[in-house]
């Protein structure tokens, strides 16, 4: 029952990275870039959603904050692209990284300005409500993150898989100037992308904020998740969400059955290992390169 | 305008383009080795904290600049190399043998780490060296009985040859020392970049298909980049140690790592100067900002508030303007400068313009 328990909250926890891994997959499927702000992005969603809802901020209800709050990570995430990625069109995908670790600095500085460095928690509904399951207790907001994450990823699983603006993306990635000659506008398509995943890290920020504290340096966790998009092996969304199960499940085991000090290490241990044996994940799409 | 005229193909082998480049970096040599004496202690010690973050970036430089192979991890690296000093020195070896011994063991760090990095490429080697620099974290603390674990290290001055060398005691030898070894990485960078392996380091980084065509061996190319970087880390990583006079796990966090890529990046990737460029500004940066925050806050009345996070969120918009406007760096800006003088009513604006390059992927999906 112990380990039932330690399992449920590995899995909500799994899920928050899982989420953060989707972010990284949304951008890196669609421009094969990768967002190393993405954490704070997460960060910044979770703060949009504090500062419209909490009493001490401006105290709108929680559904209307909802929308709201998503609404604006989709424009902040637009943005970001229209006015600093977009420039790097057709530049090395290192300067992409060392860009989004600036971003993220730059966001992590603003948000310490604003909401302070206090660890602050979302008010929301489903505070300190429990669901009972056959001798197991489980916080609502984890189940909520739980379901919330599986169908996000289906839900976009399926937008890449069948939509023709998924396959748009797809092609994109793939190789820019022919989707270019296809007519896909390519532009656009990593615009929307990018606001995309400043949904889902909004959506991520707002799981995380009503499951414990967030304070300005919470983004670090997209190093966690890190681990998760490469275990999934990046740019595969169901990859992301296994990937990020399989971290947030090792954390708890690891750190009741192995001796302090090494837990920590697991997941990041688990990364190295994938990259040295399986270095483009379990769930690979790559195969080797003809010239 | 001035043109250098080729009279001599000695001239296109010799590490300077003519007896004026030589001269001014003599000159250049001679100010700054003078430094102590028309330089207050504290700013002595800023200078030297720049050289040290100087000769880190050149290690870097060597992989990332040249190689074109981007580490997130060289924090660990030169956390191998502070400790290595320490504990040689703690065992009773002396320093002129301990240093480069660091130095090597650093070297052989970054080789086991190369051989399984050497299957990845761009942002997965990007992680891996950013997981590896997290984990270094936890493994000093692990490896407490050598390492001192939490409760750290302390190590006080050096000697050499009969003379202390301390940070406080005596700064005018210890920035001396290290100038010396700034001066040694330096003038081997510059040789190297003129060797074949050197070449082939920038042939490396260009295109990988196209070094394998010429014969270039791409593994042991890569394994022998990352050994000479981890090396030269390795020293900055002593010298670092001896700077701080205390260290633990936490001196050299991932912040550090990303701090220094940063920084080359700021200079000017595959430039020698970009390392020394990109210190000034991380070694400088702080003193700076609080001289200004002072300036500005006698000049509005207010008292100076302390703003958490403020020398990184500068930081941050410093770089995002860099790579939007000047990918190239400081040193980019410069040869911009310095070409527009050179040529002068000739330069024209798209005299530096790069190729652009359309994304083509490796997935099959």
């Amino acid at each position: 029952m112990d380990n039932a328990q330690l399992l449920i909250s590995g899995l909500a926890n799994g899920c928050v990275y899982g989420l953060i891994a989707l972010g990284f997959v949304l951008i890196y499927k669609a421009t094969e870039a990768v967002n190393f702000a993405q954490g704070d992005f997460m960060m910044l969603g979770a703060f949009v959603t504090i500062g419209l809802t909490n009493t001490e901020y401006m105290g709108l209800p929680f559904w209307l904050a909802l929308p709201l709050s998503l609404g604006i990570m989709a424009v902040f995430g637009y943005l970001v692209d229209r006015l600093i990625i977009r420039r790097l069109f057709g530049e090395s995908q290192t300067a992409v990284v060392i860009l989004t670790i600036a971003i993220g600095f730059v966001i992590r500085f603003v948000a310490g300005l604003i909401w302070g460095h206090e660890p602050q928690t979302l008010q929301n509904p489903l505070a300190g409500k429990e669901v009972r399951f056959g001798g197991l207790v489980l916080g609502m907001e984890d189940v909520a993150v739980i379901v919330v994450t599986v169908l996000l990823t289906w839900g976009l699983y399926v937008f890449f898989s069948k939509t023709k603006l998924g396959l748009a993306m797809q092609g994109a990635s793939q190789n820019q100037l022919a989707a270019y000659y296809m007519g896909i506008p390519v532009k656009r398509v990593q615009g929307f992308i990018w606001a995309l995943a400043g949904v889902v890290a909004g959506i991520a920020g707002i799981l995380f904020a009503a499951k414990g504290s967030v304070d300005p340096t919470t983004g670090l966790l997209g190093i966690k998740a890190f681990a998760a998009a490469v275990i999934g092996g990046f740019g595969s969304l169901p990859g992301a969400l296994a990937g990020g199960l399989i971290v947030g499940v090792i954390e708890p085991f690891a750190s009741r059955y192995v001796a302090a000090g090494y837990s920590q290490i697991a997941p990041y241990g688990l990364l190295l290992a994938v990259l040295i044996f399986r270095p483009h994940g379990l769930f690979s799409q790559v195969r080797v390169k003809k010239v | 305008m001035r043109i250098v005229f080729k009279t001599d193909y000695m001239q296109d082998i010799r590490p300077w383009k003519d007896i004026y480049q030589l001269g001014l970096y003599l000159i250049l040599l001679v100010v700054v080795t003078t430094a102590p004496w028309w330089l207050d202690d504290f700013y002595l010690g800023e200078l030297t904290n720049v050289l040290i973050w100087a000769i880190a970036g050149l290690g870097l430089m060597i992989l990332t600049g040249h190689t074109g192979q981007a580490s997130l991890g060289h924090a660990a690296f030169l956390a191998v190399g502070c400790y290595a000093n320490v504990i040689l020195i703690e065992a009773g070896v002396p320093f002129l043998i301990a240093f480069p011994l660091a130095g090597i063991i650093t070297g052989i760090a970054g080789v086991t780490v190369a051989i399984p990095a050497l299957r990845l490429h761009g942002i997965y080697l990007a992680i891996f060296t950013l997981a590896l620099s997290v984990l270094m974290d936890d493994i000093i603390v692990l490896a407490e009985p050598v390492t001192g674990g939490v409760a750290g290290k302390y190590l006080g001055g050096v000697e050499i040859f009969g003379h202390l060398v301390d940070r406080w005691a005596t700064p005018d030898q210890f920035f001396w020392l290290v100038l010396g070894v700034a001066v040694i990485v330096t003038l081997g960078y510059i040789n190297l970049l003129r060797s074949p392996l050197g070449r082939s380091f920038i042939a490396v980084r260009d295109s990988e298909v196209s070094a394998q065509a010429m014969g270039v061996d791409i593994a042991q190319t890569k394994t022998i980049s990352f050994a000479l970087s981890c090396a030269v880390t390795g020293l900055a990583g002593a010298l670092m140690g001896l700077y701080a006079g205390a260290f633990n796990n936490e001196t050299f966090s991932v912040v550090i790592s990303i701090q220094l890529l940063m920084m080359i990046v700021i200079g000017g990737l595959g430039s020698i100067h970009g390392a020394f460029l990109g210190a000034i500004v991380i070694g400088f940066l702080p003193q700076f900002l609080s001289i200004s925050k002072e300036y500005v806050g006698a000049v509005i009345g207010g008292n100076t508030v302390a703003i958490p996070g403020l020398e990184f969120g500068i930081f941050g918009m410093i770089l995002i303007a860099f790579i939007l406007f000047e990918p190239m760096g400081m040193y980019g800006r410069w040869l911009k400068i310095r070409t527009w003088f050179e040529l002068f009513p000739f330069y024209r604006k798209d005299m530096f313009k790069r190729q652009k390059s359309y994304l083509k992927t490796e997935r099959l999906r």
